[in-house]
């Protein structure tokens, strides 16, 4: 359909000025309309993504250029085991909080995309965690999980169930699960209304055969919904690993990695030690490392792409 | 509205299905008959309840404990933690007065609203070139947009904080205001490149007869039938900004130039024991904007959401 804007070209235009040229080429037009938001990528995006590979083989420190080491750092992080254990972290956040917020975020969908009074403003206030700042709501997380006056504590008192506060904050298993709960928390919002526009495209006729051929309630979900809802599915959840994988400012609020570096993530970590201990070159090293990590993901959304286009046949342009 | 029909349709429906036409629409209360009230009551309402229960809990802890007394905040046995009878605003007076707290708030509207008017401008022009100037290589351009969508800021703040010290940025609020677009230009380009798609090739066909320039038909014909779009983007990219934490982290020094998040992070969590009041005071004060916001402008919200994942 593009190529029906063509007719435009006038024959005189060709022995017009190099200036008209360059305002009516087709190619040039686009170039002169790619050059703000091409030079935004370029500078503050492309070239620190080299840059930072770069300089994770160096020995780069604040206030001093650094010297080529090959790859000095990158050895030297095999052997700390403080980096094996914020790996070992990131997988086990990323993992464990995109499980629960595909579990409950499709669950949330199914139940919002039911028929009931209210129905719009409690869709509404569903959003409302992911709109709030993450490092603002893990602040409230960080009081609700306080070691002496938390109220989660509190209550579980009162119902009799624990005779002492727990240490949320403090222990690492606890600090583990609070800080993916609060993870868990903020994304599954974002998961459920997105999966619930993709549910609203399913078309109730499928559901009213499936009743008449006497379905159960489960064989609809696994026989509809599912399979119509795998693409979205798969786009929705590379995001949630993507972000996930990379989140820093929940952890930073609520644990700046401790105790003990149980909540290190790769992410903080490099912050720590880039920023606050001044070792830029080891810092870029721990986050260049986790680009194989995000490859790895953006390939399963290419796929999910892919998948989706012969899905959707001719719509999707 | 200016909506266009083929967009508007699933995403009205998403949010306000609940008026007696939408009702009519999607059949949906064709087969809820099928299903008792306890029935019901058990597999719909309990679970959603404590699922919106959960959800909005940490939101009234928040503005419960900025409006509690100082000795009932930490004296649990002696009053009712779920509620006071002898609301102060004590917390927000400390805040508003006693801190830089307003200076704070000021940078960060400040430096989303001009990092979000600038990846807006930056973005209407290249989704426009991607969809309708179709130049060489304009698919492949896209793709790149995408990924860069994937780049995570963890991953750039390192470099970035070299590249913003050389050219001597740091510790001001322009360094946000450049940095920020990378992380909003691919998101707003591809959204507007949905948007943009939707609208009639004839109209532009029409224009290009008539005589105008891509310019005239950009500012005069797209712009205004794209304004759902605008104003989606918009919403969604200033809440990005407003939630952004490690470029302001790292490349900001000074108190008074800090943003709303990083500033609560760094200047409340002293030792004191009674920092609680005010640490959610701010907190609270720091989201009800963008709550504002939303409340207005839910349904834009929610199409720049779906939108982005969609396309």
């Amino acid at each position: 359909m593009a190529d029906v804007a063509i007719p435009r070209a006038k024959p005189q235009l060709s022995e017009d000025s190099a200036w008209i040229q360059l305002k009516h080429n087709r190619n040039w037009l686009g170039f002169w309309f790619m050059v703000p938001a091409m030079a935004f990528l370029i500078f503050f995006l492309a070239y620190p993504l080299g840059l930072g590979i770069w300089l994770s083989f160096t020995d780069t420190r604040i206030g001093r250029v650094g010297q080529f080491v090959a790859t000095e750092n990158y050895e030297w992080l095999w052997d700390d085991s403080i980096f094996w254990l914020s790996v070992f972290n990131t997988l086990l956040y990323t993992f464990v909080a995109s499980a629960f917020k595909f579990g409950i975020g499709l669950y949330l969908a199914l139940l919002l995309n039911e028929h009931m009074p209210f129905k719009a403003m409690l869709r509404a206030m569903v959003l409302i965690p992911f709109i709030v700042p993450t490092v603002l709501s893990a602040l409230a997380f960080w009081w609700i999980f306080d070691s002496q006056f938390s109220i989660i504590s509190w209550s579980l008192k009162q119902l009799g169930l624990i005779s002492q506060n727990i240490n949320f904050l403090g222990d690492t298993t606890w600090a583990r699960i609070c800080v993916i709960f609060a993870n868990v928390w903020r994304g599954v919002p974002f998961v459920a209304i997105t999966l619930l526009a993709g549910l609203q495209t399913v078309s109730p006729s499928l559901y009213e055969a499936a009743t008449l051929d006497g379905a159960s309630r489960w064989q609809m979900f696994r026989h509809i919904t599912y399979p119509l809802l795998t693409p979205i599915i798969a786009v929705v959840m590379t995001f949630s690993v993507l972000f996930t994988f990379t989140d820093f400012q929940l952890i930073w609020a609520m644990t700046r990695g401790g105790p003990v570096n149980a909540t290190h993530l790769m992410a903080t970590l490099s912050y720590q030690r880039a920023i606050i201990a001044g070792q830029l070159g080891e810092g870029a090293a721990i986050s260049s490392a986790m680009i194989p990590f995000l490859l790895a993901a953006i390939m399963v959304s290419w796929f999910g792409l892919q998948r989706r286009k012969w899905q959707q046949g001719e719509n999707n342009d | 509205m200016t909506d266009l029909p083929t967009r508007s349709i699933d995403l009205k429906a998403t949010l306000s299905a609940s008026s007696p036409t939408a009702a009519k629409d999607d059949h949906s209360e064709g087969m809820s008959y099928l299903q008792s009230v306890p029935r019901r009551m058990v597999t719909l309402y309990l679970p959603l309840t404590i699922i919106v229960v959960v959800l909005l809990f940490p939101f009234y802890w928040m503005a419960l404990t900025s409006v509690k007394p100082d000795e009932q905040l930490l004296d649990l046995d002696k009053y009712n933690p779920f509620w006071t009878w002898n609301p102060t605003f004590k917390h927000f007076h400390k805040l508003l007065f006693e801190s830089y707290y307003p200076h704070w708030l000021w940078n960060t509207m400040y430096v989303a609203v001009c990092a979000t008017v600038l990846s807006i401008f930056a973005s209407v022009l290249a989704a426009y070139a991607i969809v309708r100037l179709r130049y060489k290589g304009a698919n492949l351009v896209g793709g790149l947009i995408f990924l860069a969508y994937l780049v995570p800021p963890s991953i750039l703040f390192i470099p970035l904080a070299t590249v913003v010290f050389q050219y001597g940025l740091f510790d001001s609020p322009l360094a946000l205001i450049l940095t920020y677009p990378t992380i909003l230009i691919p998101f707003s380009t591809w959204l507007l490149m949905g948007y943009f798609k939707t609208i009639p090739f004839e109209l532009e066909e029409c224009a290009l007869i008539d005589g105008a320039s891509r310019w005239q038909i950009l500012v005069k014909i797209v712009l205004p039938l794209a304004i759902p779009g605008l104003i989606s983007a918009f919403i969604f990219c200033f809440t990005l900004c407003w939630n952004e934490f490690i470029y302001a982290l790292t490349f900001l020094q000074s108190t008074s130039n800090k943003t709303v998040p990083v500033a609560i992070v760094n200047e409340f969590v002293d030792g004191d024991i009674y920092r609680w009041g005010s640490l959610m005071a701010g907190a609270l004060a720091g989201s009800l904007p963008l709550v504002i916001l939303y409340a207005f402008f839910v349904e834009h919200y929610v199409s720049a959401m779906t939108g982005a994942v969609k396309e």
